[in-house]
């Protein structure tokens, strides 16, 4: 069993969802970054998705376009994802659009990520179709592959969707890029039944999930919560690394018992 | 591609299929072309302008005679159409010289949908004429202001609003880039283009081109005009670039000349990128050439060497624009000015390799009005 189907084991055993924290490799740079995530995970974040900047983040809302475009400016080179991965105190997944992966080369990054410590990898963009190479060498290592499923997608490609999605399957709450929203769309719980008639691998919802409120009223119906875009925000919002660190941690905290049902 | 989209893309591609195989659709499109966009387009000998390619005789593909001014519309009437038989009421559409988006508010005006434009805040101030005409259609026009504020970010942006609005909204992506279907969609739509110029050069000089040019940014006039001759060996297909400063300098958005292969906006194609597969700013005089990507059809016709594709620097287009102003009194935009270039350096090569006449097609894809302030700035002429 991995760390990551631990992780979802224990937070059964305490009848909770898992709480998933995501913040990019090197933003503001790399060393900040890798301590934004320890003290994620020192709040309660059971789980870390580290995100690898790209210039095309077409998914991705104003917050974490801004938070990409700062780290490439500051010197991010896909490599330094591996370094934040074995830094992370917590089991970590990586979350990267396709082409900084095919460029790097598909077996070499999955055979770098496993070195790292790393539990599996996120693809936002990429179609099961277009996923030959990547399904054999992450299998090959022995990592999860994470598809992220929307309220659009139909019954009948959500089954084979999921059949190749191992570790968790991402659910977006709704339709359209991350980013905090006010409230959570009712279309992600209509989704995460759907895929639970489907599939029995955990579901997780993403995507304008920022408060502990929105955390608890998720926590109901799905095994995991994904919060992002509110982390970087307080990064971005705070004067010194250390306010920001302060404020990552204790809005941790607030998610991590919000996801205690 | 985001699984979020795969639905909408299926659509289409059903909406596309069903649409070629149905006569009323293809009636109302030719109608359309023959009344409001001013189809088909003629072709004009460039006797005068000749002089500058060697001797070559030169034909041009008067799409700037247009209504809109550019190849564009070809497109835009045909998905526009598409919308609405999806029952769709909004459209959005990315620009970057602006024509793709003067062309998207105009059809939405004719066929009373909505229309958003995205267009990098850098465009939008080379551009400036063409976000008033876009206005004055009743289009909204939002300046993208992330990334380098060009003709990528604008379909970032684009594909952004597309997925938060998909129920209602169709993308009405203006190049032949972009996922499955864009790509051969809008090829269908421009392939008119070949598809007229063939029969008119048979029926004018009684034989085909030796060869066709065409500007290629993301590629979409090029393959509209390659697509009728693509089994007519005989008929070199050559694509021109935008070289920028050069392509040794790197500033430039010659993407097939001088990227590598990768993965931008839905599509496996050239790429201007760097080692870390993040993508390269594209630099070009012309905004509507300034793009990282090139269609996945162009690609594949380099690889198998059916078309040749070399890239025109800024400056050797401008010699070209202005030559042909002066020359034929016709003002071409910038982009198609980089075809123009390439018929010089062509007719030169050709006319001095075969010793005999050499006839050059070239598709002139756009009117260079929007095009008169930078012009008037590298030229040296005061506004």
């Amino acid at each position: 069993m991995s760390l990551l189907e631990k992780s979802f084991e224990l937070a059964r055993a305490e009848n909770r969802a898992l709480l998933i924290g995501y913040l990019p490799a090197g933003f503001p740079t790399l060393d900040r970054s890798i301590l934004a995530i320890k003290a994620m995970a020192e709040g309660g974040v059971d789980v870390i998705e580290v995100g690898l900047p790209y210039s095309d983040p077409v998914m991705d809302g104003p917050v974490i376009q801004q938070a990409s475009e700062m780290a490439l400016a500051n010197g991010f080179k896909t490599r330094d994802v591996f370094k934040v991965v074995a830094a992370s105190p917590a089991p970590t997944l990586v979350m990267s659009y396709w082409n900084p992966i095919e460029r790097f080369g598909v077996a070499e990054f999955s055979e770098n990520l496993k070195k790292a410590g790393g539990e599996g990898v996120i693809t936002p963009d990429l179609t099961i179709e277009e996923s030959q190479s990547w399904i054999s060498s992450t299998d090959k290592e022995q990592l999860h592959r994470v598809y992220v499923v929307a309220p659009s997608t139909t019954d009948n490609r959500l089954a084979k969707v999921t059949k190749h999605c191992s570790g968790f399957i991402y659910a977006a709450s709704l339709m359209g890029v991350t980013g905090a929203r006010r409230d959570v769309s009712s279309a992600a719980q209509s989704l995460v039944e759907r895929v639970k008639k489907v599939s029995n691998t955990p579901v997780c919802v993403g995507l304008g999930v920022s408060t502990g409120e929105q955390a608890r009223e998720i926590s109901k119906y799905a095994d995991g919560v994904i919060v992002g875009s509110a982390f970087i925000k307080l990064i971005l919002d705070s004067k010194s690394e250390s306010e920001a660190n302060l404020k990552v941690k204790s809005l941790a905290t607030e998610l991590a018992a919000a996801v205690r049902r | 591609m985001p699984e979020a989209l795969i639905g909408a893309l299926d659509e289409l591609s059903r909406a596309h299929q069903e649409a070629l195989s149905d006569p009323t659709f293809q009636v109302e499109l030719m109608e359309l072309h023959r009344t409001y966009t001013g189809r088909p387009s003629i072709i004009t000998e460039a006797k005068r302008f000749s002089e500058y390619c060697g001797g070559a005789r030169i034909f041009l593909k008067r799409e700037d005679l247009n209504h809109t001014g550019s190849h564009k519309i070809n497109n835009v009437l045909g998905q526009a159409l598409l919308t609405k038989r999806m029952g769709k009421k909004r459209i959005i559409a990315e620009t970057g010289a602006g024509q793709h988006g003067v062309a998207s508010a105009t059809a939405a005006a004719l066929l009373g949908l909505e229309c958003v434009v995205y267009m990098g805040e850098e465009d939008t101030k080379r551009q400036a004429l063409n976000v008033a005409r876009m206005k004055l259609l009743g289009a909204e026009v939002i300046p993208v202001t992330t990334g380098s504020r060009t003709l990528k970010d604008a379909i970032n942006e684009a594909m952004r609003d597309w997925v938060t609005h998909v129920a209602n909204t169709h993308y009405l992506l203006g190049t032949v880039a972009g996922p499955d279907p864009f790509p051969t969609m809008v090829r269908d739509f421009h392939k008119i283009i070949g598809d007229e110029s063939r029969a008119q050069m048979l029926e004018l000089i009684g034989r085909l081109p030796d060869a066709v040019l065409a500007c290629v940014g993301g590629g979409s006039n090029a393959i509209g005009i390659f697509y009728a001759f693509l089994n007519d060996q005989s008929v070199r297909l050559i694509g021109l670039e935008a070289g920028g400063a050069g392509v040794e300098t790197g500033k430039h958005a010659a993407t097939i000349v001088g990227g590598t292969p990768g993965v931008l906006h839905g599509t496996r194609t050239y790429v201007l990128q760097d080692g870390d597969g993040q993508t390269r700013e594209s630099h070009s005089i012309s905004a509507g050439l300034d793009y990282p990507g090139v269609g996945p059809e162009h690609a594949y016709l380099h690889e198998i060497g059916r078309a040749e594709y070399r890239a025109i620097t800024d400056d050797e287009a401008m010699e070209a624009f202005s030559l042909l102003s002066k020359s034929e009194g016709i003002i071409p935009a910038i982009e198609t000015a980089h075809a123009l270039a390439g018929a010089m350096k062509i007719g030169r090569e050709m006319g001095k390799e075969n010793g005999k006449e050499t006839t050059l097609l070239i598709n002139l894809s756009g009117r260079g009005d929007k095009d008169v302030q930078t012009a008037a700035k590298y030229f040296g002429i005061p506004l």
